[in-house]
């Protein structure tokens, strides 16, 4: 077992740390989410039916329309938000979002975040320096 | 980030805290997306609908709301996106009267800002059109990309908490689609086959939207040779924006940065995607299905226009929607009082059809409206609408506003 460091961009929000839950599919928290049961709902995604509250999200990019703004600071408020969100490409809605919410995101990192992490992996985020540190399993 | 000296005493709180909250939640974002500094924006837009605000969202807006009026009155005209519930239909849809009530409560915080509650994802048909060149921050996928490629205005994607900021600052970070350099074409598509309808002009958008990568990717399109009208764009906008994450499009020789293929390219252009009419029908026959069932019929996202509501008008005049099927329709507070004095509200309402105002479909707890009216299959002519509602637990069919009119009087689909 080691520990790798990927840098991305400066991010946004707090530290956080949680277990891996990765994709190629994109994001948006109106489009994907059961926000209430805190599970992917869109039978095309590929993490459809599963959960992602306290985990790390790993997605390819923020797609789709401007609720997701307001919905990182509600599933926030009622305990059900992913841990952080790491993309390849955020957008304006998912950083907007994040920085009302205080839910930890960085992206732009130095090669497809996506293959870089498995699901499962143990995974460390500070937005302040944009570093991942993921143990692996 | 660069400020000056009015940035600088927002900054420290001397023009009270909600202005200090707003700013220091922008500057983060201007971090991020490595801007140099502010730009002042003249209109703000606020999507705030409460099944996005939730309990939590709302009670944000009131304790704003409670602020001392000097420090949270927004300080440029600043008007809202469809909200979560109509107040006055909303007995006839079996929407759930919690929902309503929190509505309530939402839509008073925002007047008391100084909010114009226009309810609108159509603005720029019905309330001021922006104009070349304006910096905006506006709230609604649909209203970016059509303010940004069809006006020549310039905004980023602003979320609810973000246009409200902007709202109370006056200004938002420059970055993406108010750099020039952000606003030439990074991608070629050529259309065969001329879009026909609203239904088509929005699935040539899909397509396109579908094809995008990040938010910075901006599509280019030669080929279209008819004149489109502001309601084929707007599908055509809206859908391109919701299967992408896409802000801004040029269509040559229509848009107005776009006079010709050189002036929104750098250098040679790319070899470009040929969208030929089976990509088209492959499109379309994602949104079919194999039986005939038909549950509701939907007309929204965007809101309708006066002219769209006009057609919906002759085609139910004097027709019965089937006792199994509902038929929605969402337009904005202006064009329900446009519809009723000029008729055509007589008209769509005569048939059983519900013509909501101020609301979108998907804006509105769809999933809990599924459940409460036993809802699953769902037919329309927005490319948006069957792009966002199956992850609402709906499966959705697309097809022309003839079709969809006529499915809802069988009650079943018609193909």
């Amino acid at each position: 077992m080691s520990d790798l460091i990927i840098k991305g961009h400066l991010g946004i929000g707090p530290k956080a740390s949680g277990e891996a839950l990765v994709a190629t599919d994109n994001f948006s928290a109106r489009y994907d989410l059961d926000r209430i049961k805190g599970i992917f709902s869109r039978p095309a995604h590929k993490l459809f039916e599963q959960g992602y509250v306290g985990k790390v999200l790993v997605l390819n990019i923020a797609k789709g329309g401007v609720a997701t703004a307001w919905m990182l600071h509600e599933m926030a408020s009622r305990g059900m938000a992913p841990a952080a969100l790491l993309l390849n490409f955020a957008n304006p809605i998912i950083a907007q979002g994040a920085a009302f919410g205080q839910v930890p995101l960085i992206d732009r990192f130095d090669s497809d975040i996506t293959t870089m992490i498995k699901t499962g992996d143990q995974v460390e985020v500070n937005p302040a320096t944009g570093d991942v540190i993921v143990t692996q399993s | 980030m660069n400020l000056n000296d009015t940035e600088k005493a927002m900054l420290a709180g001397a023009m009270g805290e909600a202005r200090q909250r707003a700013i220091i939640q922008q500057i983060q974002v201007g971090d991020f997306f490595d801007a140099v500094d502010f730009v002042p924006v003249a209109q703000a837009h606020i999507m705030a609908d409460t099944e996005s605000l939730g309990e939590a969202g709302v009670c944000f807006l009131e304790d704003l709301a409670n602020e001392a009026e000097v420090d949270n009155q927004v300080c440029i005209p600043t008007i809202t996106d469809p909200r979560g519930a109509d107040f006055n239909t909303y007995k006839q849809i079996n929407h759930d009267p919690a929902y309503v009530a929190l509505e309530k409560r939402a839509d008073q915080a925002f007047r008391a800002l100084g909010v114009l509650m226009t309810d609108t994802c159509i603005n720029y048909q019905t309330v001021i059109p922006p104009v070349r060149g304006e910096h905006l921050a506006m709230g609604d996928t649909g209203v970016v990309i059509y303010s940004n490629s069809v006006f020549g205005a310039r905004t980023n994607y602003e979320g609810g908490p973000s246009a409200l900021a902007a709202a109370l600052t006056g200004r938002t970070p420059r970055y993406g689609f108010h750099l020039d350099e952000n606003r030439l074409g990074t991608r070629l598509f050529q259309v065969k086959e001329q879009p026909k309808d609203w239904s088509q002009w929005g699935a040539l958008g899909g397509f396109i939207g579908r094809e995008m990568g990040s938010y910075y990717e901006v599509p280019v399109i030669e080929g279209i040779d008819v004149t489109p009208s502001s309601d084929d764009l707007k599908h055509f906008g809206a859908a391109m924006a919701s299967f992408g994450s896409t802000a801004l499009f040029h269509m040559v020789g229509i848009t107005p940065e776009a006079p010709t293929i050189e002036a929104v390219f750098e250098g040679t252009p790319p070899a470009p995607h040929v969208i030929s009419a089976k990509d088209m029908d492959a499109f379309f026959a994602t949104y079919a299905m194999d039986d005939d069932a038909l549950d509701v019929v939907v007309f929204a996202a965007p809101q309708l226009s006066l002219y769209e509501l006009e057609r919906l008008a002759k085609l139910l005049k004097g027709q019965t929607i089937h006792s199994d099927v509902a038929l929605l329709i969402a337009t904005n507070p202006e064009n329900k009082r446009a519809a009723e004095r000029m008729g055509l509200d007589d008209m769509i309402s005569g048939s059983g059809a519900i013509l909501m105002e101020g609301v979108c479909f998907y804006q509105m707890h769809a999933r809990e409206l599924g459940e409460a009216n036993d809802w699953t299959r769902l037919m329309t002519n927005s490319a948006k609408l069957v792009n966002i509602i199956s992850g609402y637990g709906y499966e959705p069919v697309l097809s022309d506003m003839e079709r969809c009119v006529h499915s809802a009087i069988a009650g079943r689909i018609v193909r």
